[in-house]
């Protein structure tokens, strides 16, 4: 019986190597870019020939327009305008991506916490740097108590910074526990599905019935963690933008 | 001799181990089923914002089960090491 955990292993389909650094092409780059891919022909061939009443493509890319504009405006305010690409190309990113992780045979990208922490601390860095070009040295007051006795600072600070530094830490381990969890959770009830059904059908039934229920599952956390994922990040960058 | 049975004691308490760290998990159930019950409730006292709170719980789901994660991968890299 396979380790459910072989699922996630990544290999090199294009071998290449930078003196020592290993930058080789790898079946998680290759998922990538067919997400990458997807969505560039989902929006671009959506809104070619747009018109005012949009017909079945052109909607169903507005929607996602409208959802990103809506939490970034709900969540960052006015200010929040020129963020508005990022955040985009962010949820949708993470969208397909998880969502054409549960194409049987494909790999997840966002199953690796390399990939998101990366993308989680770029996301912690550049809010950092925002707030800090926005409001100067003022930004630390994001750590201080606000109407809080000025006793109770020495002990509220350290815990107010301990837990800004958390955010790209649960930001990028929320992702990639979810994905890594889902998918070994279909691989088990899979292989219980093969050891049960491979002599006589019927005893397999039962637990394809629990396969079929956990895909659905799997399909709405893949959209939940990414819509919680964007939004997150609409609020860290309200916190930096608008200090509290 | 020795080296055997340390290995197979420190395998066994590994599994030990990961079992504990999966217990983790029920404060975050209980944390889950919360969200819905107080969603819930606030639908049977004013059926308006219902589409306004809606939107809230899966955000707090979503965070919520991170917990829930954060313990079973704890227990996942027990099991791994």
């Amino acid at each position: 019986m396979a380790s459910p955990l072989k699922q996630f292993t990544i290999e090199p389909i294009l071998d290449l190597n930078i003196g020592e650094t290993d930058i080789s092409f790898t079946n998680s780059s290759l998922w990538m870019v067919i997400t990458a891919l997807v969505l560039i022909i989902f929006v671009a061939v959506g809104t070619r020939r747009s018109s005012i009443v949009p017909g079945r493509w052109q909607s169903a890319v507005e929607y996602f327009y409208q959802v990103v504009a809506d939490m970034v405006r709900d969540n960052v305010g006015s200010g929040g305008r020129p963020y508005f690409p990022f955040i985009f190309a962010l949820f949708m990113f993470i969208l397909f991506g998880n969502l054409l992780g549960l194409i049987p045979g494909s790999f997840t990208f966002t199953s690796h916490l390399a990939v998101t922490f990366a993308m989680a601390a770029f996301i912690f860095i550049g809010v950092t740097l925002i707030g800090i070009f926005t409001h100067g040295l003022k930004f630390f007051s994001l750590f201080f108590p606000h109407g809080a006795p000025i006793v109770s600072a020495p002990v509220l600070i350290p815990i107010e910074i301990i837990s800004y530094f958390s955010r790209p830490i649960s930001l990028s381990v929320r992702l990639f526990a979810n994905m890594t969890v889902g998918h070994v959770l279909l691989k088990v009830i899979g292989g219980g599905v093969v050891a049960l059904g491979s002599f006589y059908i019927l005893p397999g039934i039962v637990p394809f019935m629990a396969l079929v229920a956990i895909t659905i599952l799997e399909v709405m956390i893949a959209v939940i963690q990414a819509y919680v994922f964007a939004i997150l990040t609409c609020v860290y960058l309200n916190d930096a933008l608008h200090l509290h | 001799m020795e080296v055997e049975a340390a290995g197979l004691i420190s395998n066994g308490l590994k599994l030990v181990g990961a079992g504990l760290a999966a217990i983790g998990m029920v404060g975050a159930g209980v944390g889950v089923g919360r969200i819905w019950a107080s969603y819930i409730e606030a639908i049977g006292r004013n059926p308006a914002s219902k589409e306004e709170i809606g939107a809230f719980i899966w955000i707090g789901f979503a965070v919520t089960e991170a917990i829930a994660l954060f313990a079973l991968i704890m227990a996942f890299i027990i099991l791994a090491s």
